[in-house]
């Protein structure tokens, strides 16, 4: 008899899942609206023009040596993508305090990061702090950090559906009242799924907070560049936690800003109290790489190290990050401009008003339904869209039946102005109620 | 600039007046211990003799003493990158479909009634390690479902330093040991290591290298094979075989699999982690595979699924880059006969410098028997010198071998031939 015979099936991931409904569907109309990786206005996957330079040159390159990577990851790129991140005049970085370990991808940083806090962070092997993630957040935060031990994983207040944007006194009150010594998991710009990140005035009053009630301080940055358009403008968060003297971590991808999703570029940045911490927590952090993989692979960050250490180069990256974020600018102006003029219902300010990938349109469940089924407009059942899924051939095809979803789906569109969150019961009650007032 | 925690400490003052405390919240943490090949490698570093000779390494080194590409893989990485339909795209979690259809049948022959069956799947993983890891967790979450299994799992007796805390890391705190190398025979002692396994409660995880054991290099026959299988099948223990420089011993990718296809043949279930890196010398790239065979399809999509879901936990999607250039070699016959070739070559010149090196030793008069440096296979051998003797190497002749005596014969080459062999004679005469 197998030993695996009582294995169960595991759930598929929703936005793979709607990935492949979208490439089994034959309508010729078809959008996808889910994963989150960057289109061109063809709605085409695209090589950044610097990254296929900086291939031929890396693969022309005889001088370079094909050994194992060391386990922390390539020099260069781990020092590179801190200063990306830190900026270049950073303290920290002067102060000799911040190092870093060179990830397979967001992921990898995370799963560092995590596995070493769960081993030495608040006491040994400490399963119990808290970690707290958004809510809502990106759907893999979760696995992560319950798969690296901890056992107490929760969200903390984010999103207001009802005011679609940041719920700042939600999120405030439980930075005040959680355990001391916290994880919370901050997203450094264009939070996933939402789109909706604090001001500056925001994130000093969150700083303030977390650092009189020593909670710890993780930052996921998956799309500095990408966000604004602007590599400061975007770190600006994280820059500032830095400056307040918090010891933290930052989970760095490269993915979307290099466009190198299948090369897994990854950068877990540790910002120590002061230099002789850092040593001992890199010397733990190699143990732990060790432990999961021998080695990380060398070919993506081979060329984000030579495109940010290559000053013709890195202008030319900045151009092409700057092109990806003025086109999802572009569309959010679009889209926002034909629900208007389309005199769909409801405001659609917050389409303009969030920032990167993704937006959180409101649809509630019942509309983004209606899209996917009717209107064969594959998007997340939280009402989440990839804005880069958009191009000026198929915004018009969008809003139309974005527009037919929100008026057929409810005639009463003054009740249809406050989104929906899904998972919210108080009003996915409400909208039931509705519907039995619409049918 | 400021003193080093100095302009922290004016900061902390200003905000509230409340300081986030001066003590790092990882002032507990230990240096971690270094690993015996970092502490190595380090004291080789700093050696200032100019003869000094780095044994213990890990990559296949090259007469010129550089680990190297293989001709053929610079030739299809530029076609690659030439290539413009491939598209910068989120790969699925299992991997490159290519690559993992390829690493099962190099795994399990390409006729095997296991894959006509349904009953295989495999993940393409970033590298050896990892291939173990996710095995690694797959027993932890899914060997017993009624319960949270924790072990035992047995290693041999030497066995890579790291595998132990693989298997740790993924929950598993019960690690033991099985008899491998036998000093006396300078080979694998196969009652001592049957007695062992014999001993082992049942549902016990048996870690087993399918060829080219690191670091002894000593392999099983396949008679030996059959006898370890049947005590495997008797006893209820689940096999998780090795494959981490597949191709290195017998410069055949099916060849060296051998033992995989004979469990399988068998009706058994087993795990296996492989590696590419050597072969193609894609050390950067960290290819790896971990290979499933079940009893039976009906729980492929499951345990697939399972799979999938840690994979998503640990690194989301494995890199595409090494895995491209596997699958196009292995997918193109043309292809396939040049890379044979050079693998032959590399496979070939190890098994030189081992008859040499064993000529050698025999001409100085060294002590002991040295047939085991041509009886074993692939990079790595035991040269059966004590802990005292590879101490001495190291400090008086400036020659790294591992702790336990073993070398990786690929960094002996004909300019340090003479001095190595030299200096094992020294080990083994001088009175220490």
């Amino acid at each position: 008899m197998s030993v695996f015979s009582e294995v169960p099936q595991a759930a598929p991931v929703a936005v793979f899942k709607l990935t492949q409904d979208f490439t089994n569907d034959q309508f010729p109309k078809k959008v996808n609206l889910g994963v989150g990786a960057y289109r061109t206005d063809e709605g085409q996957p695209w090589v950044l023009p610097v990254v296929k330079k900086v291939e031929k040159i890396i693969v022309h390159d005889d001088r370079l040596n094909h050994e194992y990577l060391p386990i922390l990851g390539l020099p260069e790129f781990r020092s590179s993508a801190s200063k990306i991140a830190l900026g270049d005049n950073s303290p920290a970085i002067q102060e000799n305090r911040v190092g870093a370990v060179q990830c397979l991808g967001g992921t990898g940083a995370l799963k560092m990061g995590a596995e070493f806090l769960r081993r030495f962070y608040n006491g040994d092997n400490n399963t119990k702090t808290p970690v707290y993630v958004s809510a809502p957040t990106w759907e893999n935060h979760n696995a992560v950090f319950s798969n690296a031990g901890f056992e107490d994983v929760r969200p903390y207040k984010y999103w207001d559906g009802e005011k679609r944007g940041l719920d700042l006194a939600g999120f405030l009150g439980d930075l005040e009242s959680c355990p001391e010594r916290s994880i919370f998991v901050l997203h450094a710009c264009a939070h996933n799924p939402t789109g909706t990140d604090p001001t500056q005035e925001q994130w000093k009053q969150i700083a303030e907070v977390m650092m009189r009630r020593k909670l710890f301080v993780f930052f996921d940055s998956a799309y500095q560049g990408f966000a604004s358009g602007s590599l400061e403008k975007d770190a600006w968060a994280v820059r500032y936690f830095v400056s307040m003297g918090f010891e933290m971590f930052c989970a760095q991808s490269f993915s979307k800003n290099f466009g190198l999703y299948n090369e897994r570029v990854g950068n877990l940045t540790v910002v120590a109290r002061d230099a002789d911490n850092l040593k001992r927590i890199l010397s733990q952090m190699e143990k732990i790489v060790r432990t999961t993989w021998s080695n990380p692979p060398s070919q993506g960050a081979r060329i984000v190290a030579i495109t940010l250490n290559t000053p013709e180069l890195f202008s030319e990256w900045k151009d092409n990050v700057k092109t990806m974020a003025d086109r999802v600018l572009l569309m959010r102006a679009q889209l926002k401009a034909k629900l208007q003029s389309l005199g769909t219902p409801g405001t659609w300010e917050h389409i303009t008003d969030q920032i990167g990938m993704f937006s959180f349109t409101g649809l509630n469940p019942k509309q983004v339904e209606y899209m996917v089924k009717e209107k064969h407009i594959y998007l997340m059942a939280s009402g989440r869209i990839n804005m880069c899924g958009l191009t000026t051939k198929n915004i018009d095809y969008v809003a139309e039946s974005i527009h037919e979803a929100v008026t057929k789906q409810c005639q009463d569109f003054t009740m249809q102005t406050k989104a929906v969150h899904v998972g919210r019961p108080r009003i996915i009650k409400r909208i039931k109620s509705l519907f039995h007032y619409c049918s | 600039m400021s003193r080093p925690g100095g302009s922290v400490d004016e900061k902390e003052v200003n905000q509230n007046g409340h300081p986030g405390g001066h003590l790092s919240v990882f002032s507990d943490t230990h240096a971690a211990a270094l690993s015996t090949e970092i502490r190595l490698l380090s004291a080789f570093k700093k050696d200032t003799e100019t003869r000094k000779v780095y044994l213990a390494g890990r990559e296949y080194y090259s007469e010129k003493g550089k680990t190297f590409e293989l001709r053929l893989v610079g030739k299809i990485k530029q076609q690659i990158s030439a290539d413009p339909t491939l598209h910068p795209e989120y790969p699925s979690s299992l991997g490159l479909v290519e690559f993992i259809r390829q690493a099962t049948q190099v795994a399990l022959g390409r006729n095997s009634r296991t894959i006509a069956e349904n009953r295989v799947f495999g993940v393409q993983t970033p590298g050896f390690n990892a291939a173990v890891r996710l095995g690694a967790e797959l027993l932890k979450h899914w060997y017993d479902v009624s319960a949270a299994w924790c072990g035992p799992v047995y290693l041999s007796v030497p066995c890579d330093d790291s595998l132990a805390s693989i298997f740790q890391a993924a929950g598993i705190p019960d690690i033991r040991q099985y008899y491998y190398w036998d000093e006396e025979q300078r080979g694998v002692c196969l009652e001592k290591l049957l007695a062992d396994l014999e001993r082992a409660p049942e549902r016990s995880v048996v870690v087993l290298s399918a060829s080219a054991h690191y670091p002894t290099g000593a392999d099983f026959s396949q008679d030996q094979w059959a006898v370890i299988t049947q005590l495997i099948m008797r006893r209820r223990l689940f096999p998780f075989l090795l494959l981490p420089a597949q191709a290195l011993c017998y410069g055949d990718l099916e060849r060296d699999a051998w033992p995989v296809q004979y469990c399988a043949s068998q009706g058994i279930e087993v795990l296996c982690a492989q590696s590419f890196s050597h072969c193609f010398g894609l050390y950067g790239e960290a290819v790896g595979h971990l290979l499933c065979v079940l009893k039976h399809s009906s729980f492929l999509l499951s345990m697939q699924s399972q799979a999938d879901k840690i994979v998503r936990s640990l690194w989301a999607q494995p890199s595409a880059g090494g895995a491209r250039v596997v699958a196009t070699v292995l997918s193109n016959s043309a292809h396939l006969v040049e890379w044979q070739g050079e693998v032959k070559r590399i496979v070939k010149r190890c098994m030189l410098i081992r008859a040499v090196l064993r000529e050698k030793l025999r001409l100085l008069g060294t002590p002991g028997c040295w047939d085991h440096l041509t009886q074993q296979g692939g990079l790595f051998c035991c040269t059966g010198l004590n802990g005292q003797q590879v101490e001495f190497l190291s400090n008086c002749r400036h020659v790294y071998l591992l702790p336990s005596g073993c070398v990786n014969v690929s960094a002996i080459n004909s300019r340090n031939l003479d001095y190595i062999a030299e200096s094992i004679r020294l080990a083994l005469t001088t009175s220490l």
